[in-house]
């Protein structure tokens, strides 16, 4: 499984979720995407953006000052419009 | 087989353009949302300032509106393009630097180019004559649509039947019967068809969605505009005018003072981009230096911020002064006592 690391490390929210977003636009389903956040709202907003958009959020954990986002692109929930 | 008809609605995470949402789709239209991010906005990006402890982060509405009606959420950064709107407001400011108007017809502007190039039908504001003093007046609501280039693409669920009949009502995409006609700043109307639908916690903005609304954060943004010459700024300016006190001692340079704990931490992400000063010798916050500072001002700025420490009543107070380039110096001054500080010093 193809794995992407995202560096969205002090970036406010929403940054990390539009960082996220626009990555994802360029993967294939079942990719995984890693983002490394310090703001710690993204552990909260990735996740939601995720959910709505139909993405699989495989874990959250800190490490560190880091709050890391795992997720799996989603099958027809990658929207490619923008 | 009929065509799915779609929508995309401006999402600002308040009630409106939730209840908007939910009138057009309730009528079979397929809706998806765009938030625009201005680097102004109030939703997200306080998490990180506050204190880890305190840490209940706040949610994004945004993000929650479109979760309540279970639609996908574009969420677009503007930050660059939304500098000439700030800077040079064809209609003006409002109360404070909010171009409100011109801010409506940029986004809208946005949203119009959006489902043209997405392949959908029209465009949903949360909008209500007469709910707000700028932007969304009888005379201005049609410069919106106009000056956007949306012209008749652009719905008003809650207001539509106070205005003119738009093209998705002609075209029998939506009814106009099932639109509201919703006008003037009571919130009722609003409150009363949120509880017809079921939505109880749901977000009630008071001044507007950004910053720039804000009296006190307009007048640091002016400061910022006078002392650097131009209307200018970057991200990390309009961040940074977000957080802790704001100083300025002299014209070249102000301080700017973490006022607790999760402040200090956020300034601390900026150490290597400004003169920091810490105190030592007592418990006290962390401080940029914002400017060009002489060893005079640097002196001066560390009495300043050694007022703010725990040692503001003895008669020495030593402070690290830690330069761009990560060289720093040890510092021992007087606290300014609080006639030595002015109140214009404060913006
Ligand atoms: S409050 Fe801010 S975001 Fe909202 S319309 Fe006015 S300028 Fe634009």
């Amino acid at each position: 499984m193809k794995t992407v690391i995202l560096d969205a490390r002090r970036l406010l929210c929403p940054m990390p979720v539009i960082r996220v977003q626009d990555r994802l636009a360029d993967l294939e389903p079942g990719t995984r995407l890693v983002a490394y956040c310090t703001d710690p709202g993204a552990l909260i907003d990735i996740p939601a953006w995720c959910r709505i958009n139909g993405h699989h959020i495989v874990e959250t954990r800190t490490e560190g000052d880091d709050y890391i986002v795992v997720l799996e692109v989603g099958r027809g929930g990658n929207d490619r419009s923008i | 087989m009929t065509r799915q008809v779609k929508a995309v609605a401006l999402i600002s995470g308040g009630l409106d353009s939730l209840l908007a949402v939910k009138v057009v789709q309730d009528q079979g239209v397929h809706v998806e949302g765009i938030n625009f991010f201005t680097g102004f906005c109030v939703e997200g990006h306080t998490h990180a300032i506050r204190k880890k402890e305190k840490a209940k982060p706040k949610r994004n509405n945004a993000l929650w509106v479109a979760e309540q009606l279970g639609i996908k959420l574009h969420i677009l950064d503007i930050i660059e393009e939304y500098k000439e709107v700030v800077f040079n407001p064809k209609h003006g400011y409002g109360a404070n630097l909010n171009p409100c108007l011109d801010c409506k017809v940029f986004m809208v502007r946005k949203a119009h180019e959006w489902i043209e190039r997405n392949g959908f039908d029209f465009i949903i504001t949360g909008e209500v004559v007469g709910q707000r003093p700028m932007s969304q007046r009888r005379d201005t609501m049609p410069v919106v649509s106009r000056e956007s280039g949306a012209d008749d693409l652009l719905l008003r669920p809650l207001s539509a039947r106070n205005l003119p009949e738009t093209r998705p009502e002609r075209e029998g995409w939506v009814s106009r019967d099932r639109l509201y006609g919703f006008s003037g700043r009571s919130r009722k109307p609003q409150m009363e068809l949120a509880q017809r639908f079921g939505f109880d916690d749901y977000a009630q903005p008071a001044g507007g969605c950004c910053f720039l609304t804000d009296a006190n954060y307009s007048s640091k943004l002016a400061d910022l505009w006078r002392f650097r010459g131009a209307k200018a700024y970057e991200i990390d300016d309009i961040m940074l005018l977000k957080v802790g006190r704001h100083l300025r001692p002299r014209p070249n340079f102000k301080v700017i003072i973490a006022r607790e704990e999760g402040e200090g931490r956020f300034l601390q992400g900026y150490r290597k981009q400004f003169v920091n000063l810490e105190t030592v010798s007592h418990p006290g916050p962390l401080a940029l230096i914002d400017g060009e500072a002489s060893e005079e001002d640097i002196q001066l700025a560390a009495r300043l911020v050694a007022r703010y420490s725990k040692g503001r009543g003895d008669d020495r107070v030593e402070l690290q002064v830690s330069g761009r380039d990560g060289v720093s110096h040890r510092l021992a001054v007087v606290p300014l006592s609080a006639d030595e500080v002015p109140e214009s010093w404060h913006l």
